[in-house]
């Protein structure tokens, strides 16, 4: 082989490398600049300098209250959902090789939100139960959604089918809980599955960035064997990727995540739906999308909540601002697999 | 290089649900060889591969890789001695030739190891061997069926086994396409020593480029040999159910299958 072939072959491999690296730091500074925007700004406008006061624990009069003790983490738990969301939407999309293939998709945001409706509707449960509801019962669905289109190894498309199939039951089982529930347990039960960061305290974050320090590793670790998924279950086996092990693992990851953020932050729609596909958009085809999309999330979520406080006059929770952006991005998604295959 | 590797084999019984594709099948794959299978559709050649490349676990029976179970052994430890070019890879959209072909060298990386020298030269060893160093920076969409074909060969080149398995690695490909991977294949075997293993659909083909052929029908071993042996009218009948007649391919001295047709038997002249 000559000097010259390998060469050629360097340089690609250091050229998609930095794309995928630029897009991080880019995405990392625009987080930094959105979170420290969200502090600063709001009803009253604190400078910098205060705010910096208030994040270093000095105390200062009204900020320390407003920004220390609202905005900060509502902020926080902002990036920590949305890295979440991230995460796991890429996660689940690249190991089913389709984009649809989230899990807000397939059945188990569904599954944490129709959980979370019956612990607040029938149960009257708030707070921390209601989180354990909606994680039990996203795992559950995530099991059972593995198990059903387990047939000599998992195929997406029949995973796909069969979770959007379970997300549509569990979704009319919300519509009947919220039907017969009191006013009030409605309203809150409403809030809740449109996704707010309204209230966000500290005991809400921790849990959340907890889940992301343990799970994120794990899934981190595997990036590689995921990638390697992407080339079908054939040719990943033929590399040494345990399939179904590592499909395994990537799944009680991404649900792990996925669930403790939905049950601090609710469902927050479609951020694990489109952090992927956009991170996928900006990066190109140039490695792991773990990272970048996990980046993509937190920005969506941090934005999102911004422009759903402020932009509008009334203020909106962060799931219908993320909806009404996902909304059209689904359409185009489905009109495309139409035009592209026929078959469905 | 050393590559006396053995590939074996032993009572294999393999299937999907309540179906049996293949039914206690016994073969040895000669080492340093060119090995053809052939056999008509859906008579379970993909399926002996995937079970050899450890994707299918055996119902029964073995697959002995130097003497030890595939299904036993670390994954990645297998997928450095052998490699599977399956019959329909899928490449994400958008990524580029190289970054493709840069795939074969996963079972060589730890899962957050960093990408070094060797991995660039494997890299490029196996597009010069292909023939698509200039189709590096392309995208994979972007290319005729042939030139992916090369191109996925070139990744399995990249994983530097000493044991290849390629299922119909000349589909799709015009004539001269199918000759110049085959020609390709022998280069690798006769320089590098490497066993080759492929499904062939072209009887001739097979024939003409491999030391070993072996005939499968319904899941069984019908016939393995040298060519010679294997391709005569007999077993092409029972293999395929086709009529035809073999003679001696003058270019190479290797057997040639002529098919007869429903419409040509008159024109036998014994
Ligand atoms: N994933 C699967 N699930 C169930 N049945 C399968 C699966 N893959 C293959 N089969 C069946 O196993 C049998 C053997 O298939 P296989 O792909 O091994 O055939 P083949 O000899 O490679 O055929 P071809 O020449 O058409 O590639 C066929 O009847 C096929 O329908
Ligand atoms: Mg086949």
């Amino acid at each position: 082989m000559s000097v010259s072939t390998v060469e050629t072959v360097t340089r690609g491999r250091v050229r998609r490398a930095y794309r995928r690296r630029a897009v991080i730091v880019v995405l990392a500074v625009l987080i930094v600049l959105v979170f420290a925007v969200t502090l600063m700004a709001g009803r009253t406008f604190y400078p910098p300098g205060d705010v910096v006061r208030v994040v270093l624990g000095q105390d200062v009069p009204g900020a320390s209250f407003t920004v220390g003790r609202l905005r900060l983490p509502r902020a926080a738990l902002a990036v920590v959902a949305g890295l979440c969301f991230g995460i796991a939407g890429v996660t689940f999309q690249t190991m089913l090789r389709n984009p649809l293939a989230s899990p807000d998709i397939i059945g188990i945001t569904s599954g944490a939100g129709a959980a979370a409706t019956f612990a607040i509707v029938v149960l009257s449960l708030d707070g921390a139960g209601v989180s354990v509801f909606a994680i039990t019962a996203g795992l559950a669905v995530a099991v059972a959604v593995y198990a059903l289109s387990f047939k000599n190894g998992v195929s997406g498309i029949r995973l796909i089918l069969i979770g959007i199939g379970i997300a549509a039951m569990l979704d009319s089982a919300t519509a009947y809980i919220l039907d017969q529930a009191a006013e009030w347990d409605h309203q809150e039960a409403m809030r809740w599955l449109a996704g707010s960061l309204n209230g966000a305290t500290w005991d809400r974050v921790v849990p959340v960035a907890v889940a992301l320090l343990v799970f994120s590793p794990v899934l981190l670790h595997r990036s590689r064997d995921l990638e390697a998924l992407q080339l079908g279950d054939d040719t990943a086996s033929a590399l040494g990727v345990r399939v179904d092990r590592t499909r395994l693992v990537a799944i009680i990851g991404a649900v792990g995540l996925i669930a403790f953020a939905i049950a601090a932050a609710g469902p927050i729609s479609f951020v694990a739906f489109l952090s992927g596909p956009i991170a996928a958009r900006v990066v190109g085809p140039n490695g792991s999308l773990l990272v970048p999309s996990a980046l993509v999330g937190a920005l969506l979520v941090l934005a999102a909540d911004f422009c759903g406080q402020f932009a509008f006059g009334i203020r909106y929770p962060v799931g219908v601002v993320t909806g009404v952006l996902g909304a059209p991005y689904l359409v185009y998604l489905i009109v495309r697999s139409n035009r592209a295959g026929g078959s469905l | 290089m050393t590559t006396d590797h053995s590939l074996l084999v032993e009572e294999l019984t393999l299937g999907y649900k309540d179906r049996v594709v293949i039914d206690s099948l016994d073969l040895a794959v000669p080492p340093g060889l060119i090995t053809a299978i052939v056999g008509a559709n859906a008579c379970g050649k993909s399926t002996l591969l995937r079970s050899m490349s450890r994707l299918l676990a055996p119902r029964s029976g073995h697959v002995l890789l130097d003497g030890k179970e595939v299904h036993r052994l670390p994954s990645k430890e297998v997928a450095r001695t052998l490699g599977l070019l399956p019959q329909s890879p899928i490449a994400p959209e958008g990524i580029t030739v190289g970054d493709l072909v840069g795939r074969g060298r996963h079972p060589h990386k730890r899962a957050l190891s960093r990408w070094n020298k060797e991995d660039d030269e494997a890299v490029a060893a196996a597009l010069e061997a292909t023939r698509t160093v200039d189709l590096a920076d392309r995208p994979v969409d972007e290319l005729s069926g042939g030139q992916r074909q090369r191109v996925w060969i070139a990744m399995a080149l990249a994983q530097r086994t000493d044991l290849l398995l390629l299922d119909e690695p000349t589909t799709f490909l015009d004539v001269t396409h199918q000759v110049e991977v085959l020609d390709l294949l022998t280069d690798l075997n006769r320089s590098l020593g490497t066993t080759i293993v492929l499904v062939l659909h072209d009887l001739n083909l097979a024939a003409r480029y491999a030391d070993h052929l072996i005939a499968l029908a319904s899941g069984r071993l019908h016939a393995a040999g040298p060519p010679e042996q294997v391709l005569t009218p007999e077993t092409v009948l029972a293999v395929f159910g086709l009529r035809c007649e073999v003679i001696t391919d003058p270019t190479s001295g290797k057997p040639l299958m002529l098919p007869i047709g429903r419409h040509h038997n008159a024109v036998r002249a014994d």
